[in-house]
């Protein structure tokens, strides 16, 4: 995974509410049995007027090269799929700054090198149409002169930051969770078919 | 401290650092679990334990007659065959197309005991959740964290928040589970769980039967919680017992229950005599009144989507097709309650009717009782189990322009195809509203 250390990119808003994953990428757009070839479907009921004719008024086709998407609050919602997360970063976006996401989907991005960043509705209102610096490390989104300071837990700065595969990472743990079985065994024998 | 049910099988799960969690069964279906089975398989990593793994094709399967892996979504076949030889590379007990216990992930977990008190069980799918009413951690990740579950046996966590939703009280007639957790969500917003594990609890929820409390947590995703618990009681046991996975004798659960005194980060009570039954109005399940409401004054963009204008009653809302199917609302309880308010009527002479049982064995015991028949009469279609129209995959539709009463989980803007308005509600109001037309209380 590539790690995410600094990003300038202007910000694309969408400034929607509850934006689900099923208009991320619609299930009629989920053709592909693997984990590419997914951009095309991106935002598909949003983006094209009929069949594939791009929407002059859709923010990504007025945008295109945005690297940083802006949404309202319940971001991702709905479906667990992660080809709207695919699909997302297929097209080029690395970041997405919401004022809150749903959970699974704020897992998916992160799993696979994409920053999403809760920020409140003032901070987040002056970004939008804005080039903006983002630097993970430091932890703030830089517009201008102002910085602006986001949380994010530390396991998912790690990944982000270092490009870590998480599978990798546990497996470090195997002894520990080779020792757990040995002991959950013995308590919950029934877990164990 | 006195613990929470969530904070006991979260602790007994917990291995190393604050963040690494046992997972004891994952589920896979053939639309999520392809892409982790192949990337799995591209890897060379192998099943920790594969024994604990099980799949089902549901999502894209066709659910008319006579079927096969051909799908009528294009392209469809593929994630089913690759799924088929994918899981039997691995060792994956598969429940395929045309096996007598394929239906729906979340029907046939419980169905088959799979599901059990104090487990966690993870599956790509947000609908997950659902089966936490017996007492379980369950919830939906995404294919990279299926992978991450059948190859370490774990999941890297954050700990949620703790969430309690009492419902005290009694249910008024026609007021099922499917109108306690709209009500909940209208309330508190569909991002109002958002970072909790929530816990439902409360007389009104002890007095549903296992049927309904699935309903009830099966749509804590939402209310955008990461999943929704019932402390598992006598019902629960009663209905797990003799279950094909289940152990026998059944273990000593009757410490998986919230202590007296626990304390849970946010705690919200509801008068469940309160409640009506709910319909969706919009295009997110908050978007959602009772059904002797009008529409209230809401996004712009939910009113232009859906064609309806504040202030007008949801009642009287004419419709063009009605849905019975889906996780929430396709057990047998849901067809018996939807098939008593048909049993000597017709739906509507303008309305597609579809009822789709959420599996192999609901369809087999409706049939058994002659539950098939109504539905038929009433003109209703039969089919067999699968998630069907619950959304668009891009083969089989909703007539374009289409206004749908629903059992379903999700009202978003073309779920159930391009430009199709769906309204969320329960079985009975499903059946109701296709008997007069539009959209009516049971």
């Amino acid at each position: 995974m590539t790690p995410f250390i600094t990003l300038t990119s202007i910000v694309a808003p969408l400034l929607r509410n509850n934006i689900d994953t099923d208009t991320i990428i619609p299930s009629r757009e989920m053709t592909s049995t693997g984990r590419t070839g997914f951009a095309d479907g991106l935002f598909a009921p949003w983006r094209y007027i009929e069949g594939r004719t791009p929407d002059p008024d859709f923010v990504l086709n007025q945008m295109p090269d945005a690297q940083i998407l802006a949404g309202g609050t319940n971001f991702g919602c709905g479906s667990s799929r992660e080809h709207a997360v695919w699909a997302l970063a297929e097209w080029g976006i690395r970041c997405i700054i919401a004022e809150s996401f749903a959970p699974i989907f704020y897992n998916n991005c992160v799993r696979n090198g994409l920053l999403p960043i809760a920020l409140g509705r003032p901070v987040w209102r002056e970004i939008l149409g804005q080039s903006v610096t983002i630097n993970l490390v430091e932890q703030h989104v830089q517009v201008g002169d102002h910085y602006r300071l986001f949380h994010i837990d530390d396991e998912a700065k790690m990944m982000l930051v270092e490009g870590l595969d998480a599978i990798d990472l546990t497996l470090k743990h195997a002894p520990a969770i080779a020792a757990f079985h040995v002991r959950d065994r013995a308590a919950r024998p029934w877990v164990y078919l | 401290m006195a613990a929470t049910l969530f904070d006991k099988i979260w602790d007994a799960h917990h291995i190393v650092d604050t963040s690494l969690i046992a997972i004891d069964r994952v589920f896979l279906h053939e639309r999520t679990g392809a892409a982790a089975l192949k990337s799995m398989a591209d890897a060379g990593r192998p099943v920790i334990d594969p024994r604990r793994v099980f799949a089902v094709i549901d999502h894209i399967v066709d659910t008319r007659p006579g079927r096969s892996d051909a799908t009528l979504m294009p392209g469809g076949q593929a994630f089913i065959t690759e799924t088929r030889a994918a899981c039997a590379a691995v060792g994956i007990t598969l429940f395929d197309v045309n096996d007598r216990d394929q239906g729906i992930v979340h029907v046939i977990s419980p169905e088959l005991g799979i599901v059990l008190p104090g487990l966690t069980l993870v599956a790509p799918d947000s609908h997950t959740c659902t089966q936490g009413a017996f007492g379980a951690l369950a919830w939906g990740i995404g294919s990279s964290e299926a992978e991450h579950a059948m190859v370490t046996g774990t999941l890297r966590m954050q700990r949620p928040r703790t969430m309690r939703v009492t419902f005290n009280g009694t249910l008024r007639a026609g007021v099922t589970a499917k109108d306690m957790i709209l009500h909940l969500i209208a309330k508190h917003g569909a991002g109002g769980g958002s970072g909790y594990a929530v816990e439902f609890a409360g007389d009104a929820v002890t007095a549903l039967d296992m049927e309904a409390r699935m309903t009830l947590c099966n749509m804590a995703t939402e209310f955008s919680a990461m999943t929704g618990i019932i402390a598992p009681d006598a019902v629960a046991l009663a209905y797990i017992k003799g279950r094909r996975y289940a152990p026998d004798p059944l273990p000593d659960w009757s410490d998986l229950k919230s202590e007296d005194g626990a304390v849970f980060d946010c705690e919200i009570r509801i008068d469940a005599a309160a409640i009506q039954p709910m319909v969706s109005w919009g295009t997110s399940p908050e978007q959602s009144i009772g059904i002797g409401d009008v529409v209230p004054q809401g996004p712009q963009r939910a009113h232009e989507y859906i064609g309806l204008a504040a202030g007008q009653p949801i009642a009287g809302v004419p419709i063009n097709a009605a849905f019975i199917g889906s996780c929430t609302n396709a057990r047998l309880s849901d067809l018996r309650r939807a098939a008593a308010i048909l049993k000597g009527h017709h739906v509507a002479s303008n309305v597609k009717a579809l009822v789709v049982p959420g599996s192999s064995a609901v369809k087999r015991a409706a049939e058994a009782e002659g539950l098939d028949r109504i539905f038929i009469d009433a003109g209703f279609e039969w089919r067999m189990s699968g998630c069907s129209l619950c959304f668009y995959a891009g083969g089989e539709g909703f007539a374009s322009g289409s206004r749908v009463i629903s059992s379903t989980n999700r009202n978003f803007e073309g779920r159930q195809g391009p430009g199709i308005r769906t309204h969320i509600a329960s079985p009975e109001v499903v059946a109701a509203s296709a008997i007069a037309g539009c959209i009516t209380a049971p």
